[in-house]
């Protein structure tokens, strides 16, 4: 008893010292309402990926230049709505000056951006829009055109004619079915000997993916490319080829997004070329916007933060270099 | 609830009752193959079959380690999440801290037997209820994976082979990996494990019932103790593969991972009240899952329904082994 007595102890000591821990590192300064910079909260689809990380890097970079200050949060997954809200109503708490917003569930933000207005709050929306009126503007890419954009360099890479298929990242996010339909769309309406024989969802996971990926070539012998919405599923595509030892002749890859591995797979020859979105100039935009909207500026309702192909032939020119990361 | 009768008197029934069982699991296995290869010409091809077996090696691999534990009466819910640890942490040891490519499997393997090793403590020295324990460990493995890596996936630019560990192809003219080949080792050092050694008839004799077995002299706390342990050291060796399979330690993901190679072990008929189950029941659980994503992705079924339709075979599995048990 007295041995479980002590075990016990040690285990609610070591759970208070963590839980101090964690909130003595994660609590954001707070009182930033009424500091002398003005205080802009933004709250992002995720933290972890190195997408992200940019896109705060970009959001740093403007704080700096416009002196203000910023906090950058962002639930575990992309796919915890519940976990974002509770952080955009921790934000109101806190009476921002301004919000910026990458709504995973614009619906389930409501509520929630109807109170930032009647606070007069205003919200940047960023990455993919808001279904709402209450964002003064969003700062996203455009990514039907940039799916098309891929789609044109692979109905290129193939000869315009013969069966491609696309690995997708998910089929309910905005972004997830821009980047698909753009894709489709552009086949549908410009290659009339391409078709698209199958559409499959990896949820971005890398190995899950490229097991489809295998499955999908393996019911398609004469397939003669693949298309992934983001870095997991192009990565998991280029995995797939390899493991099949596939010549990347007879299948072309086109990704979407950046990161090491996806750099590599373009040098190395696995993968034709990916587009890459502007993180940076995402997280840049949306601060700037803010700012703006807390100055009493008109803004357009939307800032199209563009996209690049990059292939062999480009990945190291410098203005390809700048918005790629690794 | 069954009463727990000698071990040694109702081993021959028990033994039919688990051949018989297997053998249905394998009917239907063969049954979800045969019906694969109507549908589709591409299914069982050569390229394809070692499509499968890649598939399913890791989460095969966690499912024989948590197999041991189930039998207990416990449960693991922090396999998938420590697997992703234990790739960073092979990344760690390779890449950071430059070992040997020995030292650093090793190194990993043994860090997912630490895991365990807590999770044993806990659950029976702390006496927290195994669910709580390792769903504390599967959100600590989850946070400390982003912490060590920064958020950023590790290479392993020191050791350009690492990934041969998954992909090196073993058999001249064909694609046969390495991985699976381990596979197959590992679920022989299961099998032998749970039938012949004393790990595995302590397991079966925890999970019929506990009270009973700390009353015949066995040391309960210990012995539950080492069998979280060893399957700690399934998910180190799952973590390696899983890294070298991606050339890289990936931080993110995991989480889910736990309860599709549950739902393996379920679906080989290894019982979640404990005292049941069987090596060879939990590889052909994994492979049903592994045959049935790949096949309805042959056949092009859309995604959702690829979950409806791997939800009805866990369901229906648990079903027939309640029947099974009711009418044995």
């Amino acid at each position: 008893m007295k041995k479980r007595l002590f075990g016990a102890a040690i285990a609610m000591a070591a759970t208070a010292a963590l839980i101090t821990g964690c909130a003595g590192g994660a609590t954001p300064e707070a009182g930033g309402g009424d500091g002398e910079k003005p205080y802009i909260a933004i709250i992002s689809k995720g933290f972890q990926h190195q997408f992200w990380q940019a896109v705060r890097a970009g959001a740093e970079q403007a704080a700096e230049e416009f002196d203000v200050e910023i906090t950058f949060e962002g639930p575990d997954t992309e796919a915890d709505v519940d976990q974002q809200i509770q952080m955009l109503q921790t934000a109101l708490d806190k009476n921002p000056a301004a919000i910026g917003f990458a709504a995973l569930d614009s619906q389930a933000a409501g509520p929630l951006l109807q109170q930032a207005s009647d606070s007069g709050i205003p919200v940047v929306a960023f990455d993919s829009g808001v279904d709402s009126d209450i964002p003064v503007t969003t700062a996203s890419t455009d990514n039907l055109a940039a799916a098309a954009e891929a789609a044109k360099h692979m109905v290129e890479a193939i000869g315009e004619e013969g069966k491609i298929a696309v690995v997708a990242h998910d089929q309910t996010s905005l972004t997830g079915q821009q980047r698909r339909d753009g894709f489709v769309e552009y086949i549908e309406e410009n290659a009339p000997n391409v078709e698209i024989v199958d559409v499959q969802y990896g949820g971005g996971d890398q190995a899950k993916s490229a097991d489809l990926a295998k499955a999908i070539i393996s019911a398609n012998p004469d397939l003669k490319g693949i298309y992934g919405t983001n870095e997991g599923s192009a990565i998991g595509v280029v995995q797939a080829v390899k493991e099949l030892g596939l010549s990347p002749d007879a299948l072309a890859v086109v990704g979407f997004d950046s990161g090491k591995a996806q750099l590599d797979a373009i040098r190395d020859g696995l993968m034709l070329g990916a587009i890459t979105q502007n993180p940076v100039g995402i997280g840049y935009e949306t601060v700037k916007a803010a700012v703006e909207a807390i100055n009493g500026e008109t803004l357009p309702a939307t800032i199209d933060t563009g996209f690049y192909w990059y292939d062999s032939t480009n990945i190291d020119d410098p203005t390809i270099a700048a918005v790629l990361y690794e | 609830m069954s009463t727990p009768a000698p071990a040694r008197t109702s081993s021959l029934f028990s033994l039919a009752r688990n051949s018989l069982q297997q053998l249905l699991a394998f009917a239907s296995l063969i049954a979800i193959v045969i019906v694969f290869s109507i549908l589709s010409p591409h299914f069982f091809t050569a390229n394809n079959i070692v499509s499968v077996l890649t598939a399913a090696t890791v989460t095969g691999i966690l499912a024989l380690g948590t197999t041991f534990v189930i039998i207990t009466g416990g449960i693991d819910l922090s396999i998938g999440t420590g697997m992703i640890l234990c790739g960073v942490m092979t990344g760690v040891f390779l890449t950071y801290w430059g070992w040997p490519l020995w030292a650093g499997v090793l190194g990993a393997v043994i860090f997912g037997g630490i895991i365990g090793f807590i999770n044993g403590f806990n659950v029976s020295i702390l006496g927290i209820p195994p669910f709580i324990a390792t769903l504390g460990m599967m959100l600590i493995a989850s946070g400390l994976s982003l912490v060590i890596s920064g958020t950023k996936p590790i290479y392993f630019p020191n050791h350009p082979d690492f990934q041969s560990i998954m992909n090196l192809s073993i058999l001249p003219g064909t694609r046969f990996p390495l991985g699976v080949a381990v596979f197959i080792a590992v679920i022989i050092v299961s099998a032998i494990i749970l039938s012949k050694t004393i790990v595995g008839r302590y397991a079966f004799s925890i999970g019929s019932n506990e009270a009973a077995t700390e009353l015949s002299g066995v040391n309960v706390r210990k012995w539950k103790i080492i069998i979280y342990t060893l399957s700690g050291l399934f998910v180190g060796l799952a973590g390696v593969l899983s890294a070298s399979r991606l050339s890289s330690a990936q931080p993110t993901g995991g989480m889910g991972l736990e309860l599709e190679a549950i739902a393996a072990v379920v679906i080989g008929g290894t019982s979640l009240q404990g005292g049941k189950g069987s090596i060879v029941g939990t590889v052909i659980g994994a492979l049903i899952m592994a045959v049935l994503t790949n096949g309805l992705r042959i056949i092009s079924v859309p995604q959702e329904w690829q979950s409806v339709a791997v939800g009805c075979v866990i369901l229906i599995a648990v079903y027939l082994d309640m029947l099974r048990r009711r009418s044995a």
